[in-house]
């Protein structure tokens, strides 16, 4: 594989989650035992925040209306407020990235809609593997990719389970893509 | 197998020079920690190298991972920025790794090294997360451990200030030199005979001060047990070697002064404008109008309360005993009148002391002065308990059962005509008697637990001042690489044909965890009660102290 920076964006098809929503698989490939793949959701929308702004604010006014108390207004506007800033720093993710480097380890990280970053890194000694998991969501049976963690007293076992792109929730046909890239650089290890 | 460099920042734009580091062995990684420069005499650098063994470093199994001429070359850029480093290119790897490189397929040698930066200082501080305090094995230890324990045991070679000429010339990072003073020479040789001092002092004061029946009852006397144990940990003259002993030190030290100035800037306050002597004008009052709040209600209670026909009889004895003790306890408060000023005056200058010492006081004051609410509560919950326990025994009597204490269960038991006889009579009047009972203990444990709850919110202030780990949230806040949970790592973007950089950083702890990992052990840390076991303990009349942990011997 050639050592520069390859940088091609999975778009020849459509990604969607489990929900049906778009989102977009993007993969680099800095060299042959490191690649990086971002799954990216859609942004916040500006009509469900107004709705429920408007929501709000509309039932406020009916309790002002009634209780004729100012208080409720700008509790209102308060609420609206703080639920926006806790909604955009820790509930929206933009997007979440898997950085695999062979032989070092596994980075995942998911950065919200405020910008804010979590990352999770994870050595290479303590992953048993990556694997395509099943669950029951709901009342459907959904895939997710998750990494296998070894158990220190027996390597053979599994210690804990790591779910990956839990915010985006991609379909099995993305999840196949970033599970096969995964298992190449593994296999080198 | 890929080969992994850990390598300096600082030591990005170096002249050229031979790279000195550890071998991790089963990892396939080195941990560049110095480059020297030429021109070098080999027995200089020899005697360098055991000079930094005699303070600790892990020469044993630091080796020369490869002389390699670094050059200038293009500045590295971020993917996204313009984060600057210098690129290295070795001259050759140590020859076997270079031969294994080569015979592998797909790929040269450049596509089997990564160069993974990192910034020394930063690695050097930090103390990773979890601390493991038993001795790794190096074959099976992580990898990231080891690096971070390489960077931190060469810690000699690193506090050589910039401004130090010695016959080695070499690239690591360096602090700004540092500047002496003869006070602070003078304060770090007056410490230890200052901290024998002191724990001779607090040893003295602990032997004398072993009275447990008071101070298991006083929250003051076991705040000053706390804050004994507190100051003998922090003037204990052994240095703290191990990273956990340090940090509780530091936060024990800053959790007592600021315990301490919260204490100072309470007092200031009270001492001016003469708030004291308002304080203690509006006590007496307040007492007062409690006693009377407290008269009309058991008035309320000898009456008919919310349309309840009580026992009669019963209902006249109760509240007469309960007004007689009201009575007492008026009396009590005013013959306390004239000194409640100047016992204030002297209780308020205890907060010199801390915070938590004024908070614990206030917290002896109101059982104090909340004395007859509890007397009226454990009269109250005596009464019911018997009246419970009296149903129950005599409830199995009724179905022809009793308790077999031996093997703790109801086993099947036949009575005596005249027992049965007896024992339901007494069964009927306990019943009947049940509600007056039940009543009078609802109203008074009503009133005991909203002083507990009140008692309750000081020891939580208490708890928090006492636990809360300052020190290690400061270095959460304001230092967040010194404590460590991880690493995470950025690829630097680079040329077609060179290997690949990657940048790593600190991860910080979460704040959680800090408060977690490093606060220190006080009330809260005991075992609880759960809410369904209070239930219970309510329902059943037992006697209630919430914050005592289980260990203690409740009277």
């Amino acid at each position: 594989m050639q050592n520069g920076d390859q940088h091609y964006s999975m778009e020849d098809e459509t990604y969607t989650d489990i929900d049906g929503k778009a989102i977009s698989l993007e993969c680099q490939s800095h060299s042959g035992f490191c690649r990086e793949f971002t799954v990216s959701s859609a942004k916040v929308s500006i009509g469900r925040v107004m709705a429920y702004t408007c929501a709000v604010w509309l039932s406020a006014y009916i309790i002002f209306f009634v209780t004729e108390n100012t208080a409720v207004l700008s509790s209102a506007i308060i609420i609206t407020l703080v639920g926006m800033m806790v909604h955009i720093h820790f509930v929206k993710v933009d997007h979440e990235t898997l950085l695999i480097i062979g032989s070092l380890g596994v980075q995942v990280s998911s950065s919200y809609a405020s910008g804010r970053e979590s990352t999770d890194f994870i050595e290479m000694g303590k992953i048993k593997d990556i694997v395509i998991n099943e669950a029951i969501h709901m009342q459907t049976v959904i895939y997710y990719l998750c990494i296998l963690l070894k158990d220190p007293s027996d390597p053979e076992a599994v210690s804990s389970v790591v779910p990956l792109f839990q915010s985006s929730k991609p379909r099995l046909n993305c999840l196949v893509k970033v599970y096969k890239s995964c298992q190449e650089i593994l296999a080198k290890c | 197998m890929v080969l992994k460099i850990f390598f300096p920042q600082c030591c990005n734009k170096a002249d050229s020079g031979l790279l000195v580091g550890r071998w991790i062995p089963g990892q396939n990684s080195a941990v560049v920690l110095a480059v020297i420069h030429y021109p070098f005499i080999p027995g200089q650098v020899k005697q360098y190298i055991h000079q930094v063994e005699c303070v600790r470093v892990c020469i044993s199994q630091c080796v020369c991972v490869s002389q390699c001429l670094i050059q200038q070359e293009k500045e590295l850029k971020e993917d996204g920025g313009g984060e600057k480093g210098g690129t290295k290119r070795g001259g050759g790897e140590k020859k076997g790794e270079e031969n294994k490189v080569e015979g592998e397929e797909g790929g040269g040698e450049k596509d089997k090294v990564i160069f993974i930066h990192y910034e020394q200082r930063k690695v050097m501080l930090s103390q990773l997360h979890p601390i493991d305090n038993g001795v790794p094995d190096p074959q099976t230890e992580s990898q990231l451990p080891q690096v971070f324990g390489t960077v931190c045991q060469s810690e000699p070679l690193f506090f050589l200030d910039k401004y130090d000429d010695g016959p080695v010339k070499m690239t690591h990072w360096q602090s700004e030199g540092r500047e002496g003073s003869i006070i602070v020479e003078l304060m770090k040789q007056a410490s230890t005979p200052v901290c024998l001092l002191t724990t001779w002092m607090l040893t003295l004061w602990t032997s004398l001060c072993s009275s447990r029946f008071i101070s298991s009852k006083l929250s003051t006397c076991v705040q000053l047990s706390y804050r004994t144990e507190h100051l003998q940990t922090v003037c204990s003259p052994t240095r703290a070697t191990a990273h956990n002993h340090f940090m509780r030190k530091a936060n024990i030290f800053v959790s007592f002064f600021v315990d301490v100035s919260l204490g100072l800037l309470l007092v200031s306050w009270m001492y001016r404008e003469n708030r004291i002597g308002k304080l203690a004008n509006t006590l007496v009052p307040a007492a007062d109008y409690v006693a009377k709040e407290l008269e009309e209600l058991l008035q309320w209670l000898m009456g008919a309360p919310a349309g309840l026909k009580m026992n009669r009889a019963l209902d006249q004895v109760l509240g007469r005993f309960f007004l007689y003790h009201i009575h007492l306890w008026i009396s009590y408060i005013h013959l306390m009148s004239p000194f409640v000023e100047m016992i204030l005056w002297y209780v308020g200058l205890s907060a010199c002391l801390g915070l938590t010492f004024a908070l614990s006081l206030l917290s002896d004051i109101t059982a104090l002065l909340t004395f007859h609410i509890y007397c009226f509560y454990v009269y109250g919950a005596r009464l019911y308990c018997m009246t419970v326990y009296g149903l129950s025994s005599l409830w199995r009597l009724f179905r022809g059962k009793k308790w077999n204490v031996l093997r703790q269960r109801v086993d099947s038991c036949s009575y005596d005509l005249d027992q049965l006889f007896i024992g339901t009579l007494l069964f009927t009047i306990l019943l009947f008697l049940l509600p007056t009972t039940a009543l009078y203990y609802l109203v008074f444990t009503l009133l005991r637990l909203v002083v507990v709850m009140f008692q309750g919110v000081l020891h939580l202030s208490v708890d928090f001042i006492n636990s809360f780990p300052l020190f290690a949230m400061g270095l959460r806040l304001f230092r967040s690489y010194r404590l460590a949970e991880g690493v995470k790592f950025r690829v630097l973007c680079e040329e077609p044909g060179t290997p690949l950089h990657l940048m790593m950083d600190i991860n910080p702890l979460k704040v959680s965890s800090v408060v977690q990992t490093y606060r220190t052990p006080t009330y809260s840390c005991y075992p609880k009660d759960s809410w369904l076991a209070l239930c219970k303990k309510l329902f059943l009349g037992e006697l209630i102290y919430p914050w005592r942990h289980k260990t203690t011997k409740i009277d």
